[in-house]
């Protein structure tokens, strides 16, 4: 019975990692595939260790294989943050059905300034005074 | 009956995550921006730690979930190093000076 529990996690969980990088290659835009990469990846590797701990069903190893999901849940977010950061100051081109890109009047840290000149209808106007 | 249905499954999903490798490989090699590499690098370290943690139910060998923590680790490193090596290179100037001369970028974190 818990052969079967621990097969189903494994393919499913290499299943989404073949998910992941398929999305890797396919998706239009890098910040579009950082999405695939962080939460398909992410997900697939969490999946691997509960097999593991499902196989194994010692207590240092289930204790060692949840740290494991623990440390990449709190990873890949923090590298995909720093990746998605480092692209977008760095002009990388969006793909060509973006809608909305909410940042491209209020960066002041991108590496031509002129591309990103602030929209005067946003910026603050001081209060005026009364008297 | 048991070890057979573990084996079996062991192979098939080391045979897919050696495809998902090839694939993020792909990507690796022909990312048009250097941030594409980056996000390709990640995943390949996220695909090998999976890698390592299904070797370790196919050969049976407890120490490989050790390997797999310790790589998780420095691969993480790796990959914030390249990110914000690739922003600090952003945010120079045209010029390549640090701080630049014309003003272009915000000196580093005020």
């Amino acid at each position: 019975m818990m052969a079967w529990v621990v097969g189903f996690l494994m393919i499913s969980g290499g299943i989404f990692c073949l998910i992941a990088s398929v999305g890797m290659l396919r998706l239009p835009d890098t910040i579009i595939r950082m999405h695939a990469a962080t939460k398909a990846g992410a997900f697939g590797g969490g999946l691997m260790f509960l097999a593991l701990a499902a196989f194994y069903m010692d207590l240092s190893t289930i204790l060692r294989s949840f740290a494991a999901i623990l440390f990449l849940l709190l990873t890949a977010p923090v590298a995909a943050h720093l990746i998605g950061r480092a692209a977008y100051c760095t002009r990388v081109q969006l793909s060509e059905r973006t809608q909305i890109d909410e940042l491209a009047n209020v960066c002041d840290w991108c590496e031509q300034q002129s591309a990103c000149e602030p929209d005067p209808a946003f910026i603050e106007k001081p209060p005026e005074k009364s008297f | 009956m048991e070890n057979t249905i573990i084996t079996f499954c062991a192979e098939i999903t080391l045979i897919l995550l050696t495809l998902a490798i090839f694939f993020a490989f792909i990507r690796l090699c022909m990312g048009p921006d250097p941030a594409d590499r980056i996000v390709a690098l990640d995943l390949v370290s996220v695909l090998i730690v999976s890698y390592l943690a299904a070797l370790s139910i196919y050969t049976g060998e407890k120490s490989f979930l050790d390997v797999a923590i310790s790589y998780a680790l420095i691969a993480f490193l790796g990959t914030v190093a390249l990110a914000r090596f690739r922003e600090r290179l952003a945010r120079r100037g045209p010029d390549g000076k640090y701080p630049p001369e014309n003003g272009t970028a915000r000196e580093d974190g005020k």
